[in-house]
C-alpha cells in the first residue's frame, strides 16, 4: 500500500502543481495587463450596462482600444476602482455624487456632529444638495483625481412605483398618499434602504409610517411587484421596466429626490484626447430615448445592441460578446469559473493542510489558526470581496476573486486536518515515535495517511463551496458562470439565469463526484475496510 | 556481566502528583524482567521512560552503559522493540508493510528484510497467507503477533512490552503466553514485560519487580515473594490474585 501512496501522491501534486502555475500565469496575464486599454467600469443595472457599451463604442470609433467591464458592483465599489486607477470611467449620477461619494467631505465641512449622518434634519439635507453645485462637485472630485462630464441630457432620478390596478383602486397618485395606506408592503433595494437620500430620510419627510419594509434585489423586485408579494417598489425613472410592466410612478409632491443627471467620471490622468472623446456623449440622451435604449437592452439581452440604438444603427449586433454562440459563451464562463475555483482550492490545499497540522499541535498559536479561519468564514462573501477591492494588489479582477475563494476555502481544510491529526489514537502516535521514526517521516508515512479521509473530506467540502461561491466572483466582473445569473437577475430573465444556475449545479455535483474518486485513489485501502 | 538499562534515581510527577518516585533499577541482558503492580503503581511509566515517550525529571537512564540523550534518540529507539496492549499497527499498512516499516525506511536491503519476515513469522507462528492483510482483517491474536515482528524485526537489543496480552481472551492468552517464553528463551532476548497479572509475571519471568505507589516494593523471583515479602503489601498482593485463581 506504502508504494502505491507515495508515488501517486507525488505525481498527482505534481500534475496540479504544474496545472495551476499554468492557470495562474494566465490568470495573472489576462488581469494584470489589460494592455494599455482604457477600462470602462459599469454598475450592476441595466442603464448602467448600456452607458459602458456606448462609452466604450465611442472610444473605439476615436480610435482609442476600450474595454467594458460591465457590472462591477455598487457605488462604493465602483468609485474606489475608479480611485485607484483600476477603471478609468464609468457611468453616475449627480446625486450619488452628491449624496454618497462626497457625503463625508462635502459635510465635514459644516458642523462634527452631522457625522451622525441619518439623524440629520431634512432641511440640512436639502442645503448639502443645494450646496453641491457642478463646479463644486468637479472640484471636490479632482482631489481624489477624478473628472466630470456634463449631463448626458437626461435626469434618472428614484422614484416609487406601484402597479397601475392596485394605485387606481386605492387611488394613489403621490407620494404623500402612502401616508394613509400603511398596510401596503413596501419592497426596496438594499442601496436604497441605506442611502442617505434614500428611504428613511423620505419616510421623515413624507411622514410615512408603513408596516412591512423589507430589502429585495432590483429586478428581482420586479416580479415581486407583478405577483403582488409587494405593493410599493424603488425604480430609477428612466427604467425601461416601468412601461414594461405597466407601473404608475408616484408623484414626488414634496421634491424630496435631488436630480440625478447622467454623467460619466473619469480619471484626470487620462489623455485628452480620450477625456474630449467622452464629453462628446454630453447632452446626446434624453429620458425618452434612454428609456427605448434600455428596454431593448432588456428585450434583446444584449447591451451591445442597445448601444448600437444611440449611434443610429440599425438594431444589429456588433460586438464579438454579442455574436457569441452560446456553446461558446457557456465554455468560457465554466472554463473561467473552473479557474477561479481551482487556483483557489490549489491555494487553500497548500496553504490550509500545512496549517492544519500546526493548528493540530494545539497551544495558542493553533487556537489563534483556528480562531482566524472561522472568524474569515463568518464574514459574508459580498463583504469580503467589497473589503478586498480597495487594496493595492486586488482591485476588480480575478485575484480578488481568487483570494476570497481561498479565504473561504481555509476553514474547512484547516479544520479536518488539526482533526484528523488529532484523532488519531494515542496508542498509533506513540508507536510511531518508539519505532524510532524522525518526526518529518511519523507525519509522512504514518499520521497524514491516517488522517487522509479526514483531510480529503475537509477538501472536498472546499471545494464544492468554492464551486458554489465563485459565482459571486461575477459581483466584481471576475467573470465564470455568474455572469449569466447575475445579468439574468437583473433583466429579471429566468432563462439567462439558468444558464449560470444550471452548470454551475452540475459542476458542483461533477465535483463531488470526482473527490468520491479520488476517495478511492488516495485513501489508503486498510482505512476503507 | 553489565546492565543492559541502568536506571538511577529517575522520577517522574504528572501535575504535580508523583507517578515515580526516585527509583533505581537495573536490566540484566538475557533475561525477562517483569514488572508489576496494581494500577497506577508506575510501572508503565517506568517502560515509557526508557523509550523516552516521556522525559523523567530527576535523574538518568544508561542505555548499554551510555547515558540517553535527545539528538539520538531516535537511533537508541531502533535499538529497542517496543510492544503495547492493542498492538499500535498502523491501519492504513498491510501486516507485511508494518512489520518492514522500519526495514524499508532504513533502506536495508529487501531480500534480507523478506528472509527476516519469513524466519520471524515462524518464530511467532503467524501464518504467512496473512501477511498481505490489513490489521482490521485480523483478529487480537494475530495482531499481537504481527505487532511482535514488527518489534522484533531490527533484532532489538531490548524488547519492552506493556501488558501485550491484556485485551486477549484467555485461551489466546495463554497460547502466546508459551509462544512468548519460548521466543525470548530462543532469541536470548532481553526483554522487559509489564503485567498486572502475577501468574503471567511467574511463567515468563525470571525476575519480578513488584511495584506499589510509585515505588519498587520488591523485586526477585516469585519464590521469593512469597516466602520472603518485603512488607504486608507483597502478602496482600499475591494473595489478592491466589484468591482470585482459586475461585
Amino acid at each position: 500500500m506504502k508504494r502505491i501512496w507515495n508515488p501517486g501522491i507525488q505525481e498527482l501534486c505534481r500534475s496540479i502543481l504544474f496545472f495551476s502555475c499554468f492557470l495562474g500565469f494566465q490568470i495573472f496575464n489576462s488581469s494584470a495587463f489589460p494592455a494599455e486599454k482604457i477600462v470602462i467600469g459599469s454598475k450592476k443595472f441595466t442603464e448602467s450596462y448600456v452607458l459602458g457599451e456606448i462609452a466604450k463604442r465611442t472610444l473605439n470609433d476615436a480610435g482609442i482600444p476600450a474595454e467594458h467591464r460591465q457590472g462591477m458592483g455598487g457605488t462604493i465599489i465602483l468609485w474606489e476602482a475608479l480611485r485607484t486607477g483600476q477603471i478609468d470611467a464609468y457611468p453616475e449620477y449627480t446625486g450619488t455624487i452628491a449624496e454618497e461619494i462626497l457625503k463625508n467631505r462635502l459635510r465635514s465641512r459644516r458642523e462634527p456632529r452631522d457625522a451622525e449622518g441619518q439623524r440629520e434634519s431634512v432641511d440640512e439635507r436639502d442645503r448639502v444638495n443645494q450646496s453641491t453645485s457642478p463646479a463644486k462637485m468637479r472640484e471636490a472630485l479632482a482631489k481624489s483625481g477624478v473628472g466630470m462630464t456634463a449631463s448626458l441630457g437626461f435626469n434618472n432620478t428614484y422614484a416609487l412605483v406601484m402597479r397601475r390596478d392596485k394605485a387606481q383602486s386605492l387611488g394613489l397618485l403621490k407620494i404623500s398618499d402612502l401616508r394613509n395606506h400603511p398596510e401596503l408592503k413596501i419592497g426596496l433595494t438594499h442601496e436604497f434602504l441605506d442611502r442617505q437620500d434614500g428611504w428613511r430620510p423620505l419616510v421623515a419627510r413624507y411622514q410615512l409610517n408603513p408596516r412591512s419594509v423589507i430589502g429585495i434585489d432590483h429586478a428581482l423586485g420586479y416580479a415581486a411587484l407583478k405577483n403582488g408579494s409587494i405593493d410599493v417598489k424603488d425604480a430609477y425613472s428612466t427604467d425601461a421596466k416601468i412601461v414594461q410592466y405597466d407601473l404608475v410612478t408616484l408623484e414626488d409632491d414634496s421634491q424630496f429626490f435631488p436630480r440625478y443627471d447622467a454623467i460619466f467620471l473619469y480619471r484626470l490622468a487620462l489623455p485628452g484626447s480620450t477625456i474630449a472623446a467622452l464629453r462628446k456623449l454630453e447632452g446626446t440622451l434624453n429620458e425618452q430615448k434612454m428609456i427605448r435604449l434600455n428596454a431593448t437592452a432588456e428585450r434583446t439581452k444584449d447591451y451591445t445592441r442597445a448601444a448600437s440604438l444611440y449611434f443610429g444603427d440599425a438594431a444589429r449586433s456588433t460586438s464579438p460578446g454579442g455574436g457569441e454562440s452560446f456553446s461558446h459563451k457557456l465554455a468560457r464562463w465554466t472554463s473561467r469559473h473552473l479557474e477561479l475555483a481551482g487556483f483557489s482550492l490549489l491555494l487553500s490545499v497548500i496553504v490550509g493542510v500545512p496549517l492544519g497540522i500546526w493548528a493540530s499541535r494545539g497551544g495558542a498559536i493553533g487556537q489563534v489558526i483556528l480562531g482566524f479561519t472561522g472568524v474569515v468564514q463568518t464574514i459574508p462573501s459580498l463583504a469580503l470581496l467589497a473589503l478586498l477591492v480597495p487594496l493595492p494588489f486586488f482591485g476588480i479582477s480575478a485575484r480578488t476573486a481568487i483570494a476570497a475563494l481561498f479565504l473561504y476555502g481555509l476553514l474547512p481544510i484547516v479544520r479536518n486536518t488539526a482533526t484528523g491529526l488529532q484523532d488519531i489514537p494515542r496508542s498509533l502516535r506513540e508507536s510511531a515515535i518508539a519505532l524510532g521514526l524522525e518526526p518529518g517521516a511519523r507525519l509522512r508515512k504514518i499520521f497524514l495517511p491516517i488522517a487522509s479521509r479526514s483531510i480529503l473530506g475537509g477538501i472536498k467540502t472546499s471545494a464544492v463551496i468554492n464551486v458554489g461561491t465563485a459565482t459571486l466572483a461575477a459581483l466584481i466582473g471576475a467573470g465564470g458562470l455568474g455572469e449569466p445569473i447575475l445579468s439574468g437577475l437583473n433583466l429579471n430573465d429566468h432563462v439567462t439565469i439558468l444558464q449560470g444556475a444550471i452548470p454551475a449545479a452540475v459542476l458542483a455535483l461533477l465535483v463531488q463526484g470526482l473527490f468520491d474518486l479520488l476517495d478511492r485513489v488516495l485513501i489508503p485501502k486498510g482505512l476503507r475496510l | 556481566m553489565s546492565a543492559l538499562v541502568q536506571l538511577t534515581d529517575v522520577s517522574k510527577r504528572y501535575d504535580g502528583a508523583a507517578a515515580l518516585q526516585p527509583t533505581d533499577l537495573s536490566i540484566e541482558r538475557g533475561k525477562t524482567t517483569v514488572l508489576i503492580g496494581p494500577s497506577g503503581c508506575g510501572k508503565s511509566t517506568l517502560l515509557r521512560l526508557m523509550i523516552r515517550l516521556i522525559e523523567p525529571d530527576s535523574g538518568t537512564i544508561e542505555f548499554d552503559g551510555a547515558p540517553i540523550t535527545p539528538d539520538k534518540i531516535d537511533l537508541l529507539r531502533r535499538r529497542i522493540g517496543y510492544v503495547i496492549q492493542e498492538g499500535g499497527l498502523f491501519p492504513h499498512l498491510t501486516a507485511r508493510a508494518n512489520v518492514l516499516l522500519m526495514a524499508r525506511h532504513l533502506r536495508k536491503p529487501e531480500s534480507e528484510s523478506r528472509q527476516r519476515l519469513a524466519e520471524l513469522c515462524v518464530l511467532t507462528r503467524f501464518s504467512e497467507n496473512l501477511l498481505g492483510h490489513y490489521p482490521v482483517e485480523l483478529s487480537g491474536g494475530q495482531r499481537q503477533r504481527v505487532s511482535l515482528m514488527r518489534a522484533l524485526m531490527l533484532s532489538p537489543e531490548l524488547l519492552l512490552l506493556d501488558e501485550p496480552l491484556g485485551a486477549l481472551d484467555p485461551l489466546v492468552r495463554a497460547a502466546l503466553q508459551k509462544d512468548l517464553k519460548e521466543i525470548f528463551a530462543r532469541l536470548q532476548q532481553t526483554a522487559l514485560l509489564v503485567t498486572h497479572d502475577l501468574a503471567e509475571a511467574a511463567y515468563l519471568g525470571h525476575e519480578i519487580v513488584l511495584m506499589n505507589e510509585g515505588r519498587i516494593v520488591q523485586r526477585g523471583s516469585i519464590v521469593d515473594l512469597r516466602e520472603k515479602p518485603a512488607s504486608s503489601f507483597v502478602t496482600e498482593f499475591i494473595n489478592a490474585q491466589r484468591s482470585l485463581a482459586v475461585i
